[in-house]
């Protein structure tokens, strides 16, 4: 199938320097609907692209949104800091991982949530920490609560009082229940200490998932989730991180031995591959680690589809069918046949709404 | 450039259904797609004065008003609203699919548009002049903004004070004037030749009408104007016309309150609101008959009684 307009120009950004006023008008709303909005003007910014007056205001104005967003994100994650005071080394994970940490993957990137990752003994510790500082807990129904603290990786989302913000404490990076369970512990020991941005000064340390580890988590949480809705988004920044690292010595080299002792060699195969066939990533090329044949011809229709954004113009044959299927295989990999039906039967007869958005 | 008005009914609907459709509201141009006849005969009643563009120019925002689907469409059947997907509006029934289109383009236009510091107010303006009428729901602000458009105040806007964030010049952003329930008696009788779309009743907000802009202020939607005056209405039954000063300092803070995107412009929306206020004088204004609060801002514009 032919990929989306915005998967060309985020390919190559200098092929936007031809484009026509509608097909502009389609690239930015398409850029809304993968949720790649605030990394569009940067992307265009770094190739040069010089886009005509009436998009240009556009990216204008988006760039302004994405640059507020990044200095209210910072803030956040001060207070956070603040307000667990050292208590434990405050570990970042995903979108705001990438922000303080400087990397260019998080140039535009908007993001909901604060997700932090914490030891499981001092969860409840940590909760009690951030409840006193006015987070407040956002699912109140009985199971949910259940859902969350017996089979899930983290609490349910804490959102602050006065902030509307919400943070999620980790305490894993896959469910409790999930068919891969790579060693949080193994992952914690190897974060890497990041020093504040200058323009805000925190005074605990800061410490985010090592370079290969932040790619295995991002696939990981990529391709081991059911929702794509922000597929393209979740594959750019593996894009951007593979970049961002690739010349570091040794990333390269490693990442597959890694993903090999984390157990998480079938996410980054697909990572590599989806980053390459979609955005021509350079990256390595891996021996092991991917499904056989068949599986695999089936993996590239789902995955071609539903990695595409989710946007009326995208929406060709098969593109409905692949999400539902993902959606199902999502579950699927999350949770053992057993719970899944009983977990998919409460969601949808008992709580009486649709089992979709339990989890990020 | 061509007029609404100049296209066949038979056109317009065509244009709507095929995504064809892009109107030009002040600085910006929407591309309208709908399946449904109420939206093409509202736009003809209230933009007939307004500007077209080509289908293939660049539209800066997408509305799709289409019939729901499912037994919706058949029974009871709603409007439902996306911009390429993303709906942040609960589908309405058909009927109330103007008030919703207007809705929409305010959500567009407060949501996407952060190179103007956009304040919820009525705008309007005379020798050059312009008055802000920031306001809450109920107030009285868009019955205040329509007598005095109906009374030769230019319309630059009912519902959004966009604010040039590079010069802080007010952008004309003619619409209609949304007048609710008492309202729209008030108008009629006011001004016998406004003319208005068809009332729409038992939406959120009561009965709605809206009053179609002057063709002379639409065609002037172009032209910035530079604020003079910052005027908080009230409308109270029976109450004396009063103007009251109101101190820099509350009358900035007053607009913050009414801002849209003040947080967001950072430091930029900052600067641009304290000129704003720099230049203009702030005031309360109490008011319950229409004519005495023409006069006295008639008056403010150097007009002779």
């Amino acid at each position: 199938m032919k990929p989306a307009l915005l998967v060309e120009v985020l390919r190559d950004p200098q092929c936007a320097s031809a484009l026509a006023p509608r097909a502009w008008e389609l690239l930015l709303s398409q850029a809304r609907a993968a949720g790649l909005h605030g990394a569009l003007p940067f992307v265009l910014d770094d190739a040069g692209v010089q886009a005509p007056p009436a998009p240009r205001r556009h990216l204008d104005w988006l760039r302004t949104e994405a640059l507020r967003h990044r200095d209210s994100m910072r803030n956040e994650v001060r207070l956070i800091a603040q307000a667990l005071g050292g208590s434990a080394p405050l570990l970042l994970l995903k979108g705001a991982a990438y922000l303080m940490a400087g990397l260019s993957t998080a140039r535009g990137r908007l993001f909901g949530d604060v997700d932090i990752l914490v030891p499981k003994d001092s969860l409840s510790a940590v909760e009690r920490t951030l409840l006193l500082h006015g987070w407040v807990t956002t699912h109140h129904d009985a199971y949910d609560q259940r859902y969350y603290r017996e089979w899930m990786h983290e609490l349910p989302p804490l959102e602050h009082m006065q902030r509307g913000t919400t943070i999620d404490v980790h305490h894993a990076i896959l469910p409790e229940t999930a068919s891969l369970r790579p060693d949080p512990a193994r992952l914690r020991a190897a974060a890497v200490p990041i020093a504040w941005p200058g323009t805000i000064p925190g005074q605990h340390p800061l410490f985010v998932l090592a370079p290969q580890d932040m790619v295995l988590h991002s696939a990981l949480h990529l391709f081991w989730d059911g929702e794509f809705d922000h597929g393209l988004r979740d594959l750019f920044d593996i894009h951007r991180l593979l970049q961002a690292f690739g010349a570091t010595p040794g990333f390269r080299e490693g990442l597959a031995g890694r993903a090999r002792e984390l157990g998480l060699e079938r996410p980054l195969f697909y990572a590599l591959r989806y980053c390459g066939r979609l955005f021509g990533t350079p990256a390595p090329a891996l021996a092991a680690g991917g499904p056989n044949r068949l599986q695999l011809l089936l993996m590239d229709f789902l995955f071609e589809r539903a990695l595409q954004p989710d946007h009326a113009s995208c929406a060709g044959r098969g593109t409905a069918a692949a999400r539902f299927a993902l959606y199902v295989r999502g579950n699927w990999l999350r949770m053992p046949p057993l719970l899944l039906a009983r977990h998919l039967f409460h969601k949808a007869v008992i709580s009486g709404r649709a089992p979709a958005g339990q989890d990020e | 450039m061509s007029l609404l008005a100049s296209l066949t009914r038979a056109e317009l609907r065509r244009r709507l259904r095929e995504g064809e459709l892009v109107l030009r509201t002040g600085p910006f141009t929407t591309r309208i797609r709908s399946d449904i006849a109420l939206v093409g005969e509202g736009l003809a009643r209230l933009y007939a004065a307004h500007a077209i563009e080509d289908a293939d120019s660049f539209a800066d925002f997408q509305v799709n008003l289409l019939r729901s689907g499912g037994w919706r469409r058949w029974i009871r059947p709603q409007v439902l609203f996306d911009q390429g997907g993303d709906a942040p509006f609960t589908p309405l029934p058909l009927a109330q699919s103007q008030p919703m289109f207007e809705w929409v383009m305010n959500w567009c236009i407060s949501n996407h548009a952060h190179g103007y510091l956009i304040v919820h107010a009525a705008v309007l303006e005379k020798h050059g002049r312009a008055l802000i009428l920031p306001a809450p729901p109920g107030s009285g602000k868009s019955t205040l903004c329509a007598a005095l458009a109906m009374r030769g105040w230019r319309l630059l806007s009912d519902e959004l004070a966009l604010v040039r964030c590079t010069d802080g010049l007010l952008a004309p952003l003619v619409r209609p004037v949304s007048l609710k329930n008492a309202s729209l008696d008030v108008i009629r009788a006011f001004a016998p030749e406004a003319r208005f779309g068809l009332p729409v009743e038992g939406t959120i907000k009561g009965t709605i009408g809206h009053l179609a802009p002057p063709a002379a202020s639409v065609a002037r939607a172009d032209e910035p104007a530079r604020a003079a005056w910052v005027v908080f209405p009230r409308f109270e039954a029976g109450a004396a016309t009063s103007l009251t000063p109101v101190p820099k300092a509350r009358t900035f803070m007053r607009l913050i309150d009414n801002a849209f995107n003040y947080a967001l412009l950072g430091q930029r929306g900052f600067e641009v609101l304290a000129q704003l206020v720099d230049d203009c004088e702030g005031s309360d204004f109490v008011y319950s008959s229409l004519d005495e609060a023409i006069a006295l801002f008639d008056g403010l514009a150097g007009d002779a009684p």
